[in-house]
């Protein structure tokens, strides 16, 4: 844990130097973001580099802590980790961090990754006890998905360790232990920070409470504008896919395949699907509130439909009947399956709504996709 | 306009009101204020705001909660399905949110 050694440090620009603890050397981070990091957080929302964006688990130190000094927990996922050193900078504190797999706190809470096993196992690695001599660590509020507040407490008294200990060497019974007049610190108390942050120093100045609009999680026009590079990347191949397929498709004629055709014509097509996708994707969450209905699905077919409407009045005044038909299937199944996609991204859906809502969906999506591709298969040999 | 509510009467939270001690974690860690505090025990105030993460019923000390928690995510739920798993998300740390 705090066997940190130089050449660590010298891939790792944001550790400035070693604070000797009871529990030995633990690393000293800055909490300024140098251009290095602002240029890693833009490249990982890019999609670039994004698996190796993580920091080495265990414990930091920012400002000078001393044994009073209140920890936070976050995840090992480098932006999770800048975010917060960035919103505690000028305060003095440790910074717990856990092993999600270089995964964000929410996403590692939902998988168990950032949970109450790892949080106190990861307690006992780093000796925290010896560090600081208070029991109070504050775990960002979305990590309650993974993180049991009275579980941790259980699980790191002395008691429980003891207990532990005995079962694992073959004891039959617990082992049960009597602190005759000694005072034994309790175990680990978890205290649910606010759901941001940056709302950490109101919060410590709010005497450690999260008030309602800290507590709530938010969809803004800029969280949802945020997710959209991730989310654009993300179906990339399949993009190509259907831009090959309908170059293709798009030269057919009666006599077979013209690749003359498919070169004057198979460009409108690549921009048509290239519109439902950007519908789906773009339009979609930046105009969620605006577009009506419930679900994602529906609200990407609106999105679509628009779309369509769009490629129509800009490109084609030549098209036939079945073609504009072809072309109004297929663009709201792509911006209606993209769109829905995006509850995967989105602060608000459930698994159990999101299933119900693929379950009208899908098969909508799928006869229309099909139904697309015959109608623009008739359109073109007309 | 940050509130959004989702699909009507779908989720499958539960709260046994008889467990309930009135500790109020459930209020503190509900992401979506679903629960309310009125004469020492907690009740459902807005149930369809319910993103059923899963939090309140892990942090309940009476296991008065249940909730069959997963995340909300089309992507997951299409992985489960193809490969006859549990929902899974392919998600690899995005910023704020999941997949
Ligand atoms: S966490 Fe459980 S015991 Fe505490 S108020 Fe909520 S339902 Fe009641
Ligand atoms: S499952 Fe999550 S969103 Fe639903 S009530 Fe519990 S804490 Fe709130």
């Amino acid at each position: 844990m705090t066997t940190f050694k130089n050449p660590e440090k010298a891939h790792s620009p944001y550790i400035l130097d070693f604070v000797p603890t009871p529990a030995g050397e633990v690393p000293r981070v800055t909490g300024k973001l140098k251009l290095r990091d602002v240029l890693g957080t833009f490249m990982v929302r890019w999609s670039v580099n994004r698996d190796n964006y993580r920091v080495s688990p265990g414990l930091y130190a920012i400002g000078d802590p001393t044994d009073s000094s209140d920890v936070f927990v976050t995840a090992n996922y480098k932006l999770s980790f800048d975010h917060l050193r960035k919103s505690i900078d000028g305060l003095n504190a440790w910074i717990l961090v856990l092993d999600t797999s270089g995964i964000n706190v929410w996403c590692a809470a939902g998988k168990g990754t950032f949970g109450t096993k790892e949080l106190v196992n990861r307690i006992r690695m780093c000796r925290l006890e010896d560090v600081i001599s208070h029991r109070r660590i504050i775990v960002p509020q979305l990590g309650a998905v993974g993180i049991s507040a009275y579980q941790v407490r259980d699980r790191t008294t002395p008691a429980a360790t003891a207990t532990l200990t005995a079962g694992s060497a073959g004891s039959t019974k617990p082992l049960k232990l009597s602190f005759n007049g000694l005072k034994v610190s309790g175990g680990f108390n978890v205290v649910f920070g606010p759901v941001k942050a940056e709302d950490i120093k109101a919060f410590i100045r709010n005497n450690y409470h999260a008030t309602r609009e800290m507590r709530r999680v938010t969809f803004t026009f800029s969280e949802r504008a945020r997710l959209i590079p991730v989310d654009f990347v993300y179906g990339k191949y399949k993009l190509l896919i259907a831009f090959a397929l309908f170059f293709v498709l798009s030269g057919l004629t009666r006599k077979g395949v013209s690749f003359q055709l498919a070169l004057e014509e198979g460009p409108y097509a690549v921009l048509n699907i290239l519109m439902a996708y950007v519908a789906g994707i773009v339009i979609t969450p930046m105009a969620l509130p605006y577009l009506p209905g419930r679900s994602f699905a529906f609200k990407g077919f609106v999105s679509g439909t628009v779309a369509f409407v769009l490629t129509l009045l800009i490109n084609f005044p030549g098209l036939n009947f079945p073609e504009m038909f072809a072309w109004f299937l297929i663009m709201c199944s792509i911006s209606s399956f993209t769109a829905m996609n995006f509850t995967g991204s989105s602060t608000y859906t459930s698994l159990s709504g999101v299933k119900k809502e693929m379950k009208v969906a899908i098969p909508i999506q799928l006869i229309s996709t099909i139904a697309g591709l015959v109608f623009f298969i008739i359109g073109r040999l007309f | 306009m940050d509130d959004f509510v989702y699909l009507k009467n779908v989720v499958t939270l539960e709260l046994n009101q008889e467990k309930c001690n009135g500790c109020g974690m459930c209020l503190k860690v509900c992401p979506h204020e679903v629960f309310g505090l009125k004469g020492g025990r907690a009740h459902i105030l807005n149930r369809d705001n319910c993103m059923e993460c899963g939090a309140c019923s892990l942090n309940c000390p009476m296991q008065a909660i249940f909730v069959k928690s997963g995340v909300g995510c089309a992507a997951g739920i299409l992985n489960g399905i193809l490969n006859n798993t549990e929902p899974s998300c392919g998600c690899s740390g995005n910023q704020s949110a999941c997949c």
